[in-house]
């Protein structure tokens, strides 16, 4: 029984969360990769164009709350969704004929765009604050819990609960949805295959015909539609306040660097070796070690981080993953 | 950068001229009052000495930057770091700190940092792993079992006055330096790790030092007592309600037509207003020496063409560590100069879009690569953006004004503080975009 306890502490403080957290980062990682693949920068603006995403769909979410239509048991924010994405797609291809197509076609060096990517996030994150403010918004309607602590205590007959978030349940679908839709798209369709070929090799990608310009929009459409859902579930699951957009940027670029910039598959394992050590090790260990081991009292030296350092268990990896293997763990692009 | 040049040779009176019309744009600050300008010189001073130091932080991002195309996005980490000298150096020691837990605090950090030290020589000797996990782990434990007791200590010390470490009660001009060695050392170690890979990864691992220092600051109180807050750092210059007691300076007000009051203000501010000018002009000075020094040009060399430098036998990633360093100490400097101007250190001001952001627009106005355009465009974005505060919401108001009054007009006149955000954006892209070589190009 004890080792079961200690199963379900562990599952209800540190599993459900750290992979709820992790397909959000690995969403936003993907969308990151993909463009550093296709157009070979380090998109900072990609936090701000997640917060943007999601400040859209909450407007449409009111408005639809409003008008007194609603999912039932699932977030009305689902059906905004799609609001959501369209607009950031306008938006990030607006802003990529504005800005930086200009530099594409100069062949400028990476950091030129990097920089200006930092005026975009600029611009997005005033948007953003212009559209809905600085404060905290929660937009998360329906049912709250797939199980509740308390249900779930009555059906198993353990001491400790366990809690499964609508949330963090819709998080996980939705991301294996996504991921799965968009492998399909880059493996079996024609234009992902061009988009594939391009970022192998830019030139020889030209030579048979592929339009750039085609695959540079597709990528934008791609990383907009990413960017929107994993802002939305990051908003659902935690709470939506713009600057957390910002920290998140951190995580999202330590993920696609671990697995690689450039490689999908990649940024999708980076994104929960990042969520995973971040919430272990930022995790007070004491319960699940007082169910293993009863006659031991370690104290607080199991909690190997306080959870307001949980950004720089992010840094240490991206710090490790640089040392010792700058491509990251799946070979991305070393250029 | 080597791109982005326009060809065009510029006038020799640009950098003047716009120095001039900063000039008037700050008397008309301090003697014009109407809606645009205050008309009090308070605070022209004010936003001036503030401009100065923002200043500085745009010539060491600007040596980062203009002289090695390093692009760092973690200044408000530096910044910070800077701010904390003032705090350790120059406060009067608190009673009963040291005892409470400072030589086991000191000895945990020395473990700290030996541990890192031992796993780097045992990887670089041994390549095993498996050691270097061990060693960690057993470093980190030790190090968490005297850290614990002696910041609790240290923290449980008279918490609501102090519980912090407390200062050496050294001068304070002394620890401007000691907040350059600060930012220079954590430099140096984000640098040694980014540096000699692609171009991003700089930006991205300083981003993340930033935000660490950021809250380091904020959650160690032991250190500078976090989100507490230090107030009453000394000053390197007299104290207002001394100056108004002076017999003296009442004469000397009088005879200038100021209040009392006022004078002793103005006064203040002029006295840290050379002060500043003194570092900005001796930095200027060494910068510029460097820069036509063959070193200088080995720089400019390596930044427009690392191959061919690399070619000529230039150690590129060691050259990059080195400016980059540099280029944090004199961050780090302006940082240490900001809190002793504020006689306050607040872990929660430092917001990177304010420190980090703001200051690379500075630089990208003014001119990458050349000290006076970024100090021009210090001050100048300065001013304009303490000014937006006042002049956007009349501007939105009168754009506004033929709205029927409502929600959305409410929400337009509310949401006029965030249009600074966009407007730097797009000054920013704006510059990057059609005049890249900025307000007073490189030479």
């Amino acid at each position: 029984m004890d080792i079961l306890n200690a199963l379900v502490v562990f599952l209800n403080f540190v599993f459900i969360p750290a992979a709820a957290y992790g397909a959000q980062l690995a969403l936003g990682a993907l969308g990151v990769t993909l463009i550093y693949g296709i157009l070979r920068f380090s998109n900072f603006a990609h936090g701000d164009t997640m917060a943007f995403g999601a400040a859209i769909t909450i407007i449409v979410t009111w408005g639809l709350q409003s008008l007194g239509i609603s999912l039932g048991v699932l977030p009305t924010a689902l059906l905004a969704l799609p609001f959501g994405i369209a607009a950031t797609a306008l938006l990030v291809l607006g802003t990529d004929r504005v800005v930086y197509r200009f530099y594409r076609v100069q062949k400028a060096a990476p950091i030129i765009f990097v920089m200006a990517s930092v005026g975009v996030m600029f611009v997005m994150n005033g948007l953003t604050r212009l559209i809905i403010g600085v404060d905290e918004q929660r937009f998360d309607d329906g049912a709250r819990f797939v199980i509740t602590v308390r249900d779930f205590r009555e059906m198993t007959g353990l001491q400790e609960g366990l809690a499964f978030r609508t949330t963090q349940a819709l998080t996980l679908v939705i991301a294996v949805l996504v991921v799965w839709a968009l492998f399909w798209f880059l493996n079996r369709t024609k234009s992902g295959k061009a988009m594939r070929a391009y970022s192998d090799n830019e030139d020889l990608a030209l030579l048979s015909g592929i339009d750039p310009e085609k695959v540079v929009r597709m990528t934008w459409i791609i990383a907009a539609g990413l960017a929107t859902i994993a802002g939305v579930l990051y908003g659902l699951d935690k709470s939506f306040r713009p600057f957390n957009y910002f920290q998140i940027l951190l995580p999202i670029f330590a993920a696609a660097i671990v697995g690689g910039l450039g490689n999908p598959l990649g940024a999708i394992a980076g994104g929960f070796i990042v969520a995973f050590s971040e919430v272990a090790i930022t995790y007070p260990w004491v319960k699940v070690a007082g169910y293993l081991f009863p006659n031991w009292e370690p104290g607080g030296l199991l909690q190997l981080l306080g959870t307001e350092y949980k950004f720089a268990v992010s840094f240490v990896i991206l710090i490790v993953v640089l040392l010792f293997r700058p491509t990251g763990l799946f070979r991305g692009k070393s250029v | 950068m080597s791109t982005n040049r326009q060809a065009s040779a510029a006038n020799p009176w640009r950098a003047p001229i716009f120095f001039a019309i900063l000039a008037v744009l700050f008397i008309l600050e301090g003697t014009v009052r109407n809606g645009m300008f205050s008309g009090s010189w308070n605070t022209a001073l004010a936003i001036l000495n503030v401009g100065l130091i923002s200043a500085i932080v745009a010539l060491g991002v600007n040596m980062q930057w203009g002289y090695a195309g390093l692009f760092n996005v973690g200044v408000v980490g530096f910044l910070a770091l800077g701010g904390l000298a003032p705090v350790l150096v120059s406060l009067p020691p608190v009673e009963g700190a040291w005892q409470a837990g400072g030589p086991r605090l000191l000895l945990s950090l020395a473990v700290g940092l030996g541990t890192l030290a031992l796993a780097k020589v045992v990887w670089t000797r041994f390549r095993k792993g498996w050691a270097v996990a061990l060693i960690l782990l057993a470093g980190l434990l030790l190090y968490r079992w005297l850290f614990g007791p002696a910041s609790t200590a240290i923290e449980a010390n008279n918490p609501s006055r102090y519980g912090n470490i407390g200062g050496l009660g050294m001068p304070v001009l002394l620890s401007w330096l000691v907040g350059g060695a600060f930012a220079a050392a954590a430099a140096w170690a984000v640098g040694k790790v980014a540096l000699g890979l692609r171009s991003d990864y700089l930006a991205i691992a300083t981003l993340g030092i930033g935000e660490i220092i950021v809250s380091v600051l904020r959650n160690e109180e032991w250190l500078a007592r976090g989100v507490n807050n230090i107030t009453g750092v000394p000053r390197p210059v007299p104290y207002e309600i001394q100056l108004q007691q002076n017999p003296e300076f009442i004469d000397f007000a009088a005879r200038w037509g100021f209040s009392v009051a006022e004078a002793s203000g103005i006064w203040v501010k002029i006295c840290y207003l050379s002060l500043f000018l003194v570092v900005l002009l001796s930095i200027i000075l060494l910068a510029e020496l460097a820069l036509k020094s063959p070193w200088g040009r080995m720089m400019r060399a390596i930044r427009d063409n690392e191959t061919a430098a690399e070619a000529m036998g230039k150690d590129v990633t060691a050259r990059h560590l080195q400016i980059f360093v540099l280029g944090s100490a004199v961050i780090g400097i302006a940082g240490a100069m900001m809190v002793t101007l504020d006689g306050l250190m607040a872990p929660t001001q430092y917001n990177p879009l304010r420190y980090t952001f703001l200051i690379w627009v500075m630089v990208i106005v003014g001119g990458s690569g050349n000290n006076w355009g970024a100090v021009l465009g210090a001050v100048l974005i300065w001013f304009l953006w303490i000014k937006a505060e006042v002049w956007g919401p009349n501007l939105i108001g009168f754009l506004v004004s033929p709205l029927p009054a409502g929600d959305v007009k409410t929400h337009l006149l509310g949401s006029a503080a965030h249009m600074r955000f966009i407007a730097m954006g797009a000054v920013l892209l704006l510059v990057l975009r059609f005049a890249p070589r900025g307000l007073v190009p490189e030479k």
